[in-house]
């Protein structure tokens, strides 16, 4: 872990080392929750259940340890478009989750205010400014919560991150800004995205710790977490958190790695898969055994499948769903579209 | 504040009636809302400390303090957002953008972001942000400051927009907006920011009488007339105004129907107007093309088609970049261009 302090910044505190037998063990099964759920979603874009899909393999570890530092009852999580492991960590409704996936509803189809999980967003810029108002919103209020946002190195270049980033800062609002690099952006890789190498190192110009984590490493991933949130619900302000990680897998099922990248290079990340990295870990540490992988995997292959039936037989939107939530408080005008939609279109 | 209280009184509904310019209505709708609901925050560029470069958040910060009031980076977009991430945690936010010219930093927030929010959720997470737009041109201003966009807002679903044409609109619609559960984008006429009339002030919340009995959307007649509807909104109101006491001079009536609000537009009150007077000139100082005159005008024509007796007019700014001082007065809509509109409707 390498931290870029701003000049003058306080240290942060120091939470390295092993994780605790029991949240080792709940990350694991979330990520091998993640890693099946995701492969299932590739199988049902095959079999044109869904349009597309964007898979997040290999940045299970980034995801599933910083969602599992988050407190459920009070902070919120705002995503983009790649952390279903985010989600499935923070118990979002899985179905409601890949409804976006399978274009039933743009943003998913769950509650993103009771999930405490924002709707996905496809502009991978746009949430990060949501993050540091719902951090102030809570800071008003006095309250303890933190938000986190989840954005990649892409998203990194996007202007809307860096007023995030820098009213975070003048604000002091309690935000963890948590950067999943997994060096390619589409088809565009870190040397042509990040302009000095480091996103992290970027921190300091808006006066605020910057730490690049290894993104595979559970463990470090968690406690960087940890850290940040501790210091931003003490009112210690907002932390950069730079996940180095890789998706191993396409930038979406509609993408062809070959025309960009190196097969070497994904075989080498491949070695580097963070799901088996943390069961050698959780097996060398005597947290796991034989019995309790069959009993994990037994249980992630029974989720993956309610999900899975879930999801194919979600029913389609109401037709009056393109009419009902465009206003809480709806105009005359639409009201007469909606009108001439059910008698000319409705079937 | 510094507002003359000549001519203050009391109304029939008790509310009480105070002379003040738009900005200052404007104001205290500002502090009515500051005042009645501790979700409300006021945030922009200066407008905190100072109150604002048009001075309409004036002593806000000082009465509500920094929390509730404050100043942000310079950044539209930042702001915007931030008003989004507010809202999903309850709060009831009326960002100001400095000026017109400048929401177009923020477009991917408003129209991505804030307009699509309760639609993308489903409902589950509410908008309910009043944008502060300080609009249109007329003040011989830098470039980027004198430009109309309703044209842009009204065409983006989710939003609702509003232009007030004179202090007691401009207090009974910021407060109809601030209280609207949906994004709404205020676009202040700054051409009318000095403009000095009776308001009619909110007395308790519990008085339905704060939005003058009309609902969201609803247009207003300035001016009565029976022979050509002119059709505006925002600081046209007004030269509408003057352009039918001239008319009247040479025995020619006219009714000026203020629109107010630009989405959704109040089609019945458009046609009832037009349908009695037969004839209409819309007009705005946007550009002619795609403008909202357009939009009006094929309301009127599939509502009222068969009691026009001339075709619609449209009376707008030209497809030119909004020009810098000495132009100004070439670009905007002139009395007399207007009149000459009016002729030939009359005449067709």
């Amino acid at each position: 872990m390498q931290t870029h302090a701003p000049p003058g910044a306080g240290s942060t505190p120091d939470r390295t080392g092993a994780l605790p037998a029991e949240s080792a063990r709940r990350i694991y099964r979330d990520m091998l929750t993640a890693r099946l759920l995701d492969t299932e979603a590739i199988a049902l874009q095959r079999q044109g259940v869904f349009p597309a899909y964007v898979s997040l393999r290999g940045q299970e570890a980034a995801q599933v340890a910083s969602a599992a530092a988050l407190d459920r009852d009070r902070d919120f999580a705002f995503p983009t478009y790649r952390e279903m492991a985010v989600a499935l960590t923070l118990g979002v409704d899985m179905v409601g989750y890949l409804a976006s996936h399978r274009a039933l509803w743009h943003g998913g189809r769950y509650d993103p205010i009771a999930s405490r999980f924002g709707s996905i967003n496809a502009v991978v810029g746009g949430p990060v400014p949501h993050a540091v108002g719902w951090a102030l919103g809570e800071r008003l209020r006095g309250e303890t919560g933190c938000a986190i946002a989840y954005f990649g190195d892409g998203a990194s270049s996007q202007g809307d991150v860096h007023e995030a980033l820098n009213f975070a800062g003048v604000f002091g609002s309690p935000v963890v800004f948590f950067c999943q690099n997994n060096r390619w952006a589409l088809s565009v890789p870190n040397e042509r995205q990040i302009a000095g190498g480091s996103i992290a190192a970027r921190a300091a110009g808006y006066g605020m710790p910057g730490i690049t984590v290894d993104g595979n490493d559970a463990a470090a991933v968690h406690n960087a977490t940890r850290s940040a949130l501790d210091r931003a619900r003490s009112g210690g302000g907002p932390t950069l958190i730079e996940a180095l990680t890789y998706r191993l897998a396409p930038h979406s099922t509609s993408d062809d790695t070959t025309r960009y990248r190196d097969r070497g290079e994904e075989h080498a990340w491949q070695e580097r898969d963070p799901l088996p990295r943390l069961g050698t870990a959780l097996e060398e540490a005597g947290h796991a055994d034989t019995a309790f992988f069959e009993q994990i995997e037994d249980g992630a292959r029974a989720a993956v499948e309610r999900i899975r039936d879930g999801i194919a037989t979600a029913p389609p939107p109401a037709g009056s769903d393109l009419f009902t939530y465009v206003y809480r408080e709806p105009t005359e005008e639409l009201a007469r579209q909606q009108r001439l939609w059910r008698e000319e279109v409705e079937p | 504040m510094t507002e003359a209280l000549v001519g203050e009184g009391r109304g029939a509904n008790g509310a009480a009636l105070v002379e003040m310019t738009m900005q200052q209505a404007i104001n205290r709708a500002l502090d009515t809302a500051l005042r009645e609901d501790p979700a409300t925050l006021v945030f922009g560029e200066d407008v905190g400390r100072l109150g604002g470069v048009f001075r309409v958040t004036d002593g806000l910060q000082a009465a509500y303090g920094q929390n509730r009031v404050f100043d942000t980076p310079l950044a539209e977009s930042g702001i915007v957002g931030l008003a989004v991430g507010l809202a999903m945690n309850g709060w009831r936010p009326i960002p100001e953008l400095q000026f017109d010219g400048f929401a177009y930093p923020a477009v991917d927030q408003i129209v991505n972001q804030m307009a699509r929010m309760h639609y993308r959720s489903r409902g589950a997470a509410s908008m309910p942000i009043t944008v502060r737009l300080p609009s249109f041109g007329g003040i011989q201003a830098p470039e980027h400051h004198g430009e109309s966009l309703e044209a842009l807002f009204a065409h983006v679903p989710g939003l609702k927009v509003v232009a007030p044409s004179d202090p007691n609109d401009a207090y009974r619609l910021l407060l109809q907006s601030i209280r609207s559960d949906d994004p709404v984008i205020y676009m202040e006429p700054k051409a009318r920011y000095w403009d000095r009339r009776q308001v009619v002030l909110d007395g308790a919340r519990a008085q339905a009488a704060d939005t003058g009995g009309d609902p969201i959307g609803a247009s207003r007649i300035a001016r009565p007339g029976r022979h050509a509807t002119l059709v505006a909104w925002g600081a046209m109101v007004h030269r509408c105004l003057r352009v039918a006491e001239l008319a009247a001079e040479d025995g020619v009536d006219l009714e000026v129907l203020d629109l107010r609000w630009l989405k959704p537009i109040d089609t019945d009150g458009l046609a009832a107007s037009v349908s009695r007077t037969r004839r209409a000139v819309v007009v705005h100082e946007a550009p002619l093309t795609a403008g909202l005159g357009a939009e009006v005008s094929s309301l009127i024509t599939e509502r009222v088609f068969c009691d026009l007796a001339a075709p619609v007019q449209r009376v707008t700014g030209f497809d030119v970049p909004y020009p810098a001082g000495p132009l100004e007065p070439q670009y905007l809509p002139t009395i007399d261009r207007i009149l000459l509109a009016v002729q030939r409707t009359l005449e067709f």
